[in-house]
């Protein structure tokens, strides 16, 4: 188990104030906070190694490379892949490695009247960029509904995908319900012949996710939402895939020979990580990675999923709250999304914050999701690992106190 | 860390931005419509359709339908209040001073804004901002299209 007020220690910003209040951060599913630790190795980097990589030969130039192709190597292993750090190209976000994939392999293979499978609950960053590209290659989108509870139709996605599909892009879990069943739909894509890339934005940061044991083809996530700093994110994938692909972005780093009107290639992942990439950033996820795994994920994933059986309970009993997707914390990572009675979750948030609560507010870049779900918006309260039993108690109460306000009931306290 | 002072909630939910959200006037659809718009505002997922019935350059009737927060909603409810009755120019003249008091804080607002005047405290709430002028931009759009 965690020692939760031990890890509390490590995040800086834990000890901030908002309003006059503890700061109780349950916005985690858009980003986490950072532990000393990775801001550590940010500073470290820059005072004492900044060099540009895989082109210098002197020894900023040597350290600051061996830095960033260890985390590359510490990725790999993270995520288990066989593949080892060839594997493993480093993107800016998960959106940029859909986008990646969307146009350096669609470009490549779609071809018209080519099927691409996304479910209606994806993240916008896992719709538009197969929009994009379906549109430019003449390709068709179809999509999976969710069930009544929120969960992904396996049932749909199994008459949905055939001979014409070729790619499945779905979220190993939502950003607003649960865990999708990841592992049947590898299955039912590969019987198909169809690719599987996988949106791990949410899950990587808070469970155990091994590449093989999915069966995935693509895997994208963000540094920013495990601990590590923004601008650094993942996309790995099968080499054979990345090989057979055309680059993304070119310039340098990315070339083996250039000649005035053709060039070849280097080898993967460098073939995708054109120009000077984010040096300090990806050594940060590094630090992050070696954070998560010394306390271990398996204790990350146990102390989420006790948060988020225990927030279900208390909101679940409140009157009047609507709470989204299912209602097992098993099936979900430490994400609740809801509604409670007619308040707007605009302002919600906007009172929770006199209370120093931090929670996410709005479509949560699922538009599509929200009008599934007969809304235009929710609260979401996510956890991390550094989230406590208590601020859950003070994330109830500031609720009851919200609800309070808007009946006209006397003000609230809100001392300053 | 130094902080700027922070605008009191109060500021942002006055009582009567409470009470036309909680009891919203003009709430509605109009049988002889002359005119109809729609806004949305991406950020929050705010809606607000303004329907106006005008005759001989009088706002005879006016009515919003939508679903938002409770700065979008009051605003709908409390504009088409303000301008039911007016012609044309004064409620075009009464929506340029209440964007104008969102936009510009520090002037003093003129005595067209009336209620509207409510609103003010929301200029210190930045991202709420578009909340509060979501309507009046589509009732302005709504009598610019009026012949």
């Amino acid at each position: 188990m965690l020692d939760v007020e031990a890890v509390r220690r490590d995040f800086p910003i834990l000890q901030r104030q908002v309003h006059g209040k503890p700061l109780v951060y349950l916005d985690n599913a858009a980003t986490s906070q950072k532990p000393r630790v990775v801001i550590d190795a940010l500073v470290r980097y820059y005072e004492s190694y900044n060099a540009n990589i895989h082109r210098g030969l002197h020894t900023l130039a040597e350290e600051a490379t061996d830095a960033y192709e260890g985390a590359r190597a510490k990725v790999a292993r993270f995520i288990k892949s066989h593949y080892g750090p060839e594997s493993v190209v480093f993107t800016r976000n998960t959106t940029e490695g859909i986008n990646l994939v969307a146009n350096a392999w669609g470009r490549r293979f779609l071809q018209p009247e080519d099927e691409i499978v996304l479910s209606l609950a994806e993240h916008h960053s896992n719709f538009i960029p197969w929009q994009l590209i379906a549109r430019e290659r003449g390709a068709r989108l179809r999509f999976v509904d969710i069930d009544e509870e929120g969960n992904l139709r396996l049932d749909q996605l199994e008459s949905l995908v055939g001979p014409k599909t070729k790619m499945v892009a779905l979220a190993h879990a939502s950003n607003v319900l649960g865990i999708n069943p990841i592992v049947e739909a590898a299955e039912i894509a590969h019987r198909h012949g169809a690719l599987l890339l996988v949106d791990g934005a949410q899950s990587v940061p808070h469970m155990p996710v091994e590449v093989a044991e999915i069966g995935c083809d693509f895997l994208a996530f963000s540094g920013h939402k495990m601990c590590a700093p923004t601008g650094i994110g993942v996309l790995w994938a099968r080499p054979e895939l990345l090989e057979a692909m055309d680059p993304f972005l070119g310039g340098g780093s990315m070339i083996r020979r250039v000649l005035l009107e053709e060039a070849t290639w280097n080898e993967v992942p460098h073939k995708f990580e054109a120009g000077t990439p984010n040096i300090a950033d990806a050594i940060g996820l590094g630090a992050a990675i070696d954070y998560l795994e010394g306390l271990g994920m398996e204790n990350v994933r146990a102390h989420e999923k006790a948060l988020t059986a225990y927030a279900l309970e208390r909101l679940g009993a409140l009157p009047g709250l609507t709470i989204y997707g299912p209602r097992n914390a098993e099936q979900r990572v430490g994400v609740v999304s809801f509604n409670y009675g007619e308040l707007h979750p605009h302002d919600l948030s906007q009172v929770l914050d006199r209370y120093g609560v931090a929670i996410r507010a709005g479509h949560h870049c699922a538009q599509p999701l929200m009008r599934r779900l007969g809304c235009v918006a929710t609260a979401r309260a996510s956890f991390y690992l550094y989230n406590t039993f208590a601020e859950i108690d003070v994330l109830v109460e500031a609720l009851q106190e919200t609800a309070r306000f808007f009946a006209m009931e006397p003000a609230p306290v809100v001392s300053e | 860390m130094t902080q700027l002072p922070e605008p009191e909630l109060d500021d942002l939910y006055r009582e009567l931005i409470l009470d036309h959200y909680r009891h919203p006037r003009n709430k509605g659809s109009l049988d002889h419509a002359t005119s109809r718009s729609e806004g949305y505002n991406p950020l929050c997922g705010d809606e607000i359709e303004i329907e106006v019935e005008m005759d001989d350059g009088v706002i005879e009737d006016v009515a919003f339908r939508g679903r938002g927060c409770s700065i979008s909603q009051a605003s709908g409810s409390m504009l088409t209040s303000a301008v039911k009755g007016r012609s044309r120019a004064e409620a075009l003249r009464i929506i340029e001073a209440f964007q104008r008091m969102m936009t510009e804080p520090d002037e003093e607002p003129g005595e067209e804004i009336g209620d509207l005047e409510a609103f003010q405290g929301v200029a210190k709430f930045p991202v709420r901002v578009k909340c509060a002028t979501l309507a009046s931009h589509v009732l302005e759009e709504s009598l610019e299209k009026e012949d």
